[in-house]
């Protein structure tokens, strides 16, 4: 066993660049999280709890469509149907509304699994591995790799914006800019993409809105059924033709929403049972194309079980960290990535007058003074030549 | 803990040799699992047998927090039924073994690895891509 140099090193020995005695010499420092240099196009909020995409597409719209029929339903609907139906109704419609509504929320707000990009070292690992023979081009061919799963060949996509080859199921959302583990779909309604991680609450989402958007539709049909049948001043409102505005405004948004979204729960249900994904399912990844007979390599073969992984497996962390506190080289580097070339300007910084920061990290204004600095020094030196001379 | 603030120094005193990246083994699906494949670049360094357990627990530890269990069912289905709003309050199954696995590596680290000038990197650290392990450069010989 060699004798390393490796003893328990005291930590109070040498501050180093990143140790808390040098971040005091510089001054007080805000703290940065990880979430505030995220390169993906995505938006933060509550101090990086909440993320969303960069679009909130047609969000605003879902909100304002559940809110509003169910608004209407509540302030009209239910006092007419607690009175001659059931006290049930408002009930049964409120669970359903909140259920809706957390789930729309936590789709919308939380980290669909998003995969983060690749270190430096392990980019250049994997470009040493892939490009040995030093390929001078600037995009070279898309790069591919197979790997055996379950006993069926998949091809691995290497990412070129996140420098890495994508796990299986995972894609490269273009309106985000990040890869996805287990890439359902973008979702403009939700405003996020649909992956690992919020897959069942969208999944919880469209079924409790297909059976709210159900129940409305019924209980609406019910009391106008109701009315009808009953005596003329049963249409206890001020106005006829408000009440015929609302009643067909709930029932015309209730009646292509019950289609489509029952619709698009079944579809769901459907993928979820073959442990599919829409992306798949719209590629064809499984349906045997080439000719040969290419089955789910991630199919349990078994209905129930692929439903329990799908909606009842463990929920996976958010691989990303949004609040974790940014490492100060990180911070620096991040700050001075485009002062790294300027070593030969020091002597000319300090003339102008730059704050003493470190050597390497200066302001652009600072940078674009000391540029000009030297251009006019230069300029200055080469007339002085051509004077004497 | 002074072991981890050491750890650390080493990470920043010491001269890196070189990074070596244990990839992902997708052969049983989707599932966190790394290659046991020992590299070459460790050879020097440590033996086949001691990366391959380290390796081989990591994998267990990871099957374990992903396992389709009882216990899964009923988190699951009970989430499900408060509308997902249990994962505000309570840590997961997921996160529980991911601090097992946390304590695990630093264990490693401070009585195997650190000892052989190596130091391993949590793979959440690196989005369970990869574990990273880094080869510090061998002082005893430079001396």
């Amino acid at each position: 066993m060699k004798n390393c140099d490796y003893q328990q090193i005291d930590p109070k020995v040498v501050p180093t660049y990143a140790s808390p005695s040098h971040i005091g010499t510089r001054g007080p420092r805000r703290v940065r999280r990880k979430w505030e240099v995220f390169p993906g196009k995505n938006r933060f909020y509550c101090g990086g709890r909440i993320m969303m995409a960069q679009q909130s597409g047609v969000l605003p719209l879902t909100l304002g469509l559940i809110l509003v029929t169910t608004g209407l339903f509540f302030i009209f609907d239910c006092p007419f149907l607690v009175k001659h139906l059931s006290s049930c109704v408002p009930v049964i419609g409120a669970v359903l509304f909140v259920f809706v509504f957390i789930t729309l929320l936590q789709t919308s707000f939380s980290d669909p699994g998003i995969l983060p990009r690749a270190t430096l070292e392990e980019a250049a690992n994997v470009e040493r591995q892939i490009d040995s023979s030093g390929n001078s081009s600037y995009r070279p061919p898309p790069r591919t790799k197979e790997v055996l799963i379950n006993q069926q060949m998949v091809k691995l996509k290497y990412c070129f914006t996140c420098k890495m080859f994508r796990p299986p199921r995972t894609s490269h959302c273009s309106l985000c800019d990040n890869c996805v583990e287990r890439f359902d779909h973008h979702c403009p309604w939700v405003g996020n993409c649909v992956g690992k991680r919020n897959y069942r609450f969208f999944y919880t989402f469209i079924v409790s809105l297909s059976f709210l958007t159900s129940f409305i539709f019924g209980c609406v049909s019910t009391h106008l059924a109701m009315s009808t049948t009953q005596q003329k001043h049963s249409f206890s409102y001020p106005h006829a033709s408000f009440l015929w505005f609302r009643v067909m405004f709930e029932l015309v948004i209730c009646f292509f929403s019950v289609w489509s979204i029952l619709g698009l729960s079944g579809f769901h249900t459907y993928l979820v049972a073959s442990n599919m994904t829409t992306n798949e399912d719209i590629k064809g990844s499984w349906s045997g194309k080439s000719g040969d007979v290419a089955t789910n390599p991630f199919s349990h073969r078994n209905v129930f079980v692929n439903c329990c992984s799908v909606l009842c497996a463990p929920l996976p962390p958010s691989l990303i960290d949004r609040r974790g506190i940014l490492p100060v080289e990180e911070e620096s580097a991040q700050m001075c990535h485009a002062d790294i070339q300027l070593p030969a300007n020091k002597n000319q910084r300090n003339m102008v007058g730059a704050p003493a920061h470190h050597p390497l990290c200066l302001k652009p204004h600072s940078k674009l003074k000391a540029e000009l600095a030297a251009a006019a020094s230069a300029c200055l030196s080469v007339v002085k030549v051509w004077l004497s001379g | 803990m002074a072991e981890t603030h050491s750890l650390q120094d080493l990470r920043q005193q010491a001269a890196v040799a070189a990074k070596v990246f244990i990839q992902r083994d997708y052969t049983n699906g989707t599932l966190c699992q790394f290659q046991t494949k020992f590299p070459s670049e460790l050879e020097t360094r440590i033996d086949k047998q001691q990366f391959e357990e380290t390796v081989r627990t990591l994998n267990n530890l990871y099957a374990e927090a992903e396992k389709l269990g009882s216990q899964s069912y009923i988190e699951g289905c009970l989430a499900c039924l408060t509308a997902y709003t249990i994962f505000l309050c309570m840590e997961t199954h997921y996160e529980k073994v991911l601090k097992k696995i946390a304590k695990y590596i630093q264990e490693q680290n401070d009585k195997v690895y650190a000892p052989r000038g190596l130091l391993l990197t949590d793979p959440i650290e690196r989005g369970l891509r990869v574990i990273e392990i880094t080869i510090f450069e061998d002082r005893s010989l430079t001396q």
